[in-house]
């Protein structure tokens, strides 16, 4: 029965199998790589040459990233 | 039915969705942010730089960034929100899986504060703590030569501000159970500055703002800058808190109950 008064119920945190844990690891290698073709790459990567390092290169200079 | 039995139980997807569109929107307003603080910064800090390329003969101050015009101005300041938006959206895809492997470790029953704190936490640990060590820097300042050095040193600070924050609160666990908080608050504190002290001692320093370099110019950029940073991270633990939030909310009382049991 759900109780109209309690609109706010914790969320049960999921439960760390290992399933859940491999999943995990590879989309935490996948974040890394997106975070490090937005500071680091330039070129290697993206195969787009300095393009997209040249692109991104003012929000490097913004988030702090040491640039050149 | 008791209240454990109500709850929702999300899958780690669920929640890792969630992370990367609180890190879109929070990407997003942070490139407001810098584009609104920072462009104009960044175009004095260019022409600083190509002013000294042009009166260096050698040519050797010029490190063929702007030159070259590979990318207009225009499309950099475009490109600045798709660089805060690809970040915002790594960010909170971290963020969500951070959450969804230390939730249950989170000494609190409310998501939102399991949300900003662990926010605030790499607020602290991968922004507030490499910024006073390395605070970023505009075009213009910086040594091409020791770009290396610079990356190597600005990637360790930012693992040692992690290490910190995680030290600070093993020190406040490591104490006996009826400790007084203002007693945790101190351990927490000492453990967290001793590993960051440590880190900023031993790694090295890099002083390369040329001599001509405006003052108030590299006060103004690094303000912009910090403030992209704060904006992500504060947009990000709000909005996760809420993309929770309504999280808790979709699934009703009956299925999550039975959810719940079948888990």
């Amino acid at each position: 029965m759900s109780n109209p008064t309690q609109s706010v119920r914790p969320l049960n945190p999921p439960a760390v199998s290992p399933r859940v844990l491999w999943t995990a690891v590879s989309a935490v290698t996948l974040l890394l790589l997106l975070a490090y073709l937005v500071a680091f790459d330039q070129g290697a990567v993206s195969q787009s040459g300095m393009y997209l390092h040249e692109l991104m290169h003012d929000g490097r200079h913004l988030l702090g990233v040491p640039c050149h | 039915m008791s209240l454990s039995s109500a709850r929702t139980t999300p899958s780690y997807g669920a929640i890792l969705l969630r992370g990367l569109l609180a890190g879109l929107i929070a990407g997003l307003l942070a490139g407001v942010f810098a584009y609104a603080t920072g462009e104009s910064r960044i175009d004095a800090a260019i022409a600083i730089e190509e002013a000294a390329a042009h009166a260096d003969t050698a040519g050797a101050a010029d490190d063929g960034h702007h030159d070259e015009e590979l990318v207009s101005r225009n499309g950099q300041k475009g490109g600045l929100f798709l660089a805060t938006a690809l970040y915002g959206v790594a960010m909170g895809g971290l963020l969500a899986t951070a959450y969804t492997l230390l939730r249950r470790r989170l000494r609190t029953s409310s998501d939102t504060r399991a949300a900003f704190g662990l926010a605030g936490a790499a607020l602290l640990g991968i922004v507030l703590v490499p910024f006073v060590k390395y605070p970023a820097n505009p075009p213009a300042v910086g040594d091409p030569a020791t770009i290396n050095q610079r990356t190597i040193g600005w990637l360790s600070i930012v693992v040692i501000g992690m290490v910190a924050v995680w030290a600070g609160v093993l020190a406040s666990r490591s104490l006996r159970a009826g400790a007084p908080e203002w007693l945790r608050a101190t351990a927490a504190l000492a453990g967290f500055l001793v590993v960051v002290a440590i880190g900023y001692v031993l790694l090295p320093s890099f002083d390369e703002v040329p001599d001509t370099f405006p003052a108030s110019l590299l006060w103004t950029f690094r303000l912009a800058s910090l403030g992209t940073q704060v904006t992500l991270w504060v947009a990000l633990g709000l909005a996760f808190a809420a993309l929770l939030h309504r999280l808790g909310r979709e699934v009703p009382a009956e299925r999550a109950g039975a959810e719940a049991v079948a888990g």
